[in-house]
């Protein structure tokens, strides 16, 4: 389950997980020192912690606040919509370029196949490492990413694939060049062509859903969300520089827009919470995937029995009908 | 000669039946510094007299002024969850909506009424920026969807004025929602092969721009409206550098292709009825300086020129051929 953290000794920790740090911490320099010196036995002790340390990662992950989900959201070791497609999809065959001015690479696109059946996938891809988060924009797109998405959408509709996306995006790109070139209009054509396509849309929230820029992937029959991933209308920050008038009221502004997947789903908002494993995603990059990829096929093969009209005719009735569900008090 | 009664005379009475301001009232222009004469503002729709600022307008003042003799009728809105997220920041969401309501008068933050224009059959739906900065939520949803319905019904098109700082967050998600739910009213108008016209005021922006602002059929803005999805403090802070002067306002968008038209306040009912005629393929409207209808829709050059398939007036298989004679307003 802790593959990751196990074999490539993951010490990326979020600042809630300082507890754990120590032990884990106190538990690896109890095995350096039983390697420097082989007449200390220090296993079961190391052993005892381990134990402990697992407790409480179990215990943090169970109730975390819609803060720290934020940040375990963002955690740069999550797996990413790249690890995503390598891991589930074969056949991956990206397809670059909006036609029009150029290949936004915040935006992933392409053919694949999903247990040998063919799709287009799209989907933000922030970046891995300092190169790839530049070239990538940190996962902002600009008018191009979305109209890219629109165009594969289109062709996807065209050839009756289903269209599968992931979304993890902070938001759409805040800058000159994507204003000038139509940020606005290039959103709300994306959110135009997801209600129109005549094939299964299914979308899954694999870290940030950050506002429009992700609308306008999501706009799907079906929308999951992994246990920790985030949808909300404004980074919690956003919200508390305007209605706190203090960005560092976050936790504040996290807990009153309600930004979880659990109360998403309350909602209906969302339709599925895909569960991590414990510690998130970043803890267990393949289990992780493997539930995302166990539950994309699940709606697809739901999806598929449908005909073309009636998903865009169901598309438009469940976010005609969103809304209508509130929080209990 | 009816169209004196029919088309001028109601513009007369909107003018003298606008709300009644003290005659003594002056309001300084926020652009100019110059103290105009709060009745002569009124008159001009809130542009400056002086320098043509565009100073905001509300819903009713707007659509009194757009609608044939100031006359219209609303739109009902399906009422939608209240508070559905119990949000709270520093103050409690319902306060908050209390505090908008008394001060503008208003329900919400988006008026949908039907009406004539120019004779011309159409639904209307306007913005409020003074109510909670015209924010999106499921109301102003709601209401888009509506007016898109009552559009399809009566087979009218439809006349957006976009105003907003953006999604109202105290709806959290479902505000975000909205971004969908106005694309389908949109798509319903577009199914109906109906026009759709969008005015974008200043401000428009965030998830407002990138959803149904963005969609019309035709855009125009008023002069100066500051329009974009992200706004220009955030940029700068993004990019670490100065915008240019006059970044992300309507001519600039102008230039960048995302609008049609930037067409003064003042001048704007007149395209609005100009444009919409055209596309209804509908004869061009009786003006104030044309002679008498009758003589008009015979030998109108511009109704000729605007008509190259059938005579002036002989496209009857639309919706609302000629300027039909006033039904009794309410
Ligand atoms: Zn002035």
């Amino acid at each position: 389950m802790r593959e990751t953290r196990m074999s490539q000794g993951m010490t990326q920790y979020l600042d809630f997980e300082k507890p754990l740090a120590e032990i884990e911490g106190k538990a690896e320099e109890l095995r350096a020192l039983g390697r420097a010196n082989e007449e200390m036995d220090v296993a079961s002790e190391a052993a005892a912690l381990d134990a402990k340390a697992e407790t409480m990662l179990t215990d943090l992950y169970k109730n975390l606040t819609p803060w720290r989900k934020c940040q375990v959201a963002r955690h740069p070791e999550r797996p990413h919509c790249r690890d995503y497609i390598d891991a589930l999809f074969t056949e991956f065959t990206p397809l670059a370029g909006d036609r029009n001015f150029a290949d936004d690479l915040a935006v992933m696109g392409g053919l694949a196949r999903l247990d040998g059946t063919p799709v287009m996938v799209i989907g933000h891809e922030k970046g891995s490492d300092t190169k790839s988060r530049i070239e990538r924009n940190f996962g902002m797109a600009r008018p191009e990413g979305y109209r890219k998405a629109i165009r594969l959408m289109q062709m996807a509709g065209r050839f009756n694939l289903p269209v599968i996306t992931l979304i993890d995006t902070t938001g759409a790109y805040p800058g000159k060049g994507a204003e000038e070139r139509g940020q606005s209009e290039a959103i709300a054509r994306s959110t135009e062509t997801c209600l129109q396509i005549p094939v299964p849309l299914i979308s899954v929230i694999i870290g940030e859903g950050g506002s429009g820029g992700a609308v306008a992937f999501a706009t799907a029959n079906r929308v999951a969300m992994l246990e920790h991933s985030i949808y909300s209308v404004i980074s919690p920050e956003g919200c508390a520089s305007i209605l706190w008038k203090d960005s560092e009221k976050m936790r504040e502004a996290a807990e009153a827009l309600h930004l979880t997947a659990q109360d998403l789903k309350t909602l209906a908002v969302i339709d599925e919470i895909i569960p991590e494993p414990s510690g998130g995603a970043h803890r267990g990059k393949s289990a992780a995937m493997e539930s995302v990829g166990k539950s994309i096929k699940a709606m697809l093969k739901e999806l598929g029995k449908k005909k073309g009209a009636d998903l865009v005719a169901d598309r438009r009735q469940k976010f005609l009908k969103m809304g209508s569900k509130g929080l209990a008090a | 000669m009816n169209w004196i009664t029919n088309y001028v005379r109601p513009r007369i009475n909107s003018i003298f039946s606008r709300r009644e301001t003290p005659e003594n009232l002056w309001q300084k222009c926020d652009e100019c510094g110059t103290m105009l004469f709060h009745r002569e503002l009124t008159e001009n729709l809130n542009v400056c007299t002086n320098c043509g600022h565009h100073m905001n307008i509300t819903p009713r003042d707007r659509f009194k002024a757009l609608f044939d003799g100031g006359v219209f009728n609303e739109v009902k809105v399906p009422e939608p969850l209240a508070d559905p997220l119990q949000f709270r920041d520093q103050k409690r969401y319902p306060d908050r909506m209390r505090t908008a309501q008394k001060t503008t008068g208003e329900k919400e933050a988006m008026l949908v009424a039907s009406g004539e224009i120019g004779r011309t059959p159409i639904i209307a739906a306007a913005q409020d920026f003074s109510f909670m900065g015209g924010s999106m939520g499921m109301y102003v949803g709601n209401a888009i969807l509506a007016a898109a319905e009552e559009a399809v019904k009566l087979k009218r098109p439809l006349i957006l004025f976009s105003a907003a700082g953006g999604a109202r967050m105290q709806e959290g998600i479902l505000s975000l929602m909205q971004m969908p739910r106005t694309t389908v009213a949109v798509q319903m108008l577009k199914e109906a092969g109906l026009p759709y016209i969008v005015v974008l005021t200043h401000p428009t922006t965030g998830g407002v721009t990138a959803s149904y602002a963005m969609l019309g059929d035709v855009h125009i803005a008023e002069p100066n409206a500051l329009i974009c999805f992200a706004g220009p403090r955030v940029i700068e802070q993004t990019i670490r550098e100065k915008l240019p002067d006059g970044f992300q306002r309507a001519e600039y968008l102008l230039d960048h292709g995302m609008l049609d038209r930037v067409t003064p306040r003042t001048e704007m009912r007149e395209e609005l009825i100009t444009i919409t005629r055209m596309l209804l393929g509908m004869p061009p409207a009786v003006r104030g300086d044309l002679p008498a209808p009758e003589k008009t829709e015979k030998v109108d050059p511009v109704a000729a020129a605007t008509a190259p398939v059938a005579e002036p007036g002989a496209s009857a298989a639309k919706p609302a051929p000629a300027p039909t004679p006033q039904k009794p307003l309410k």
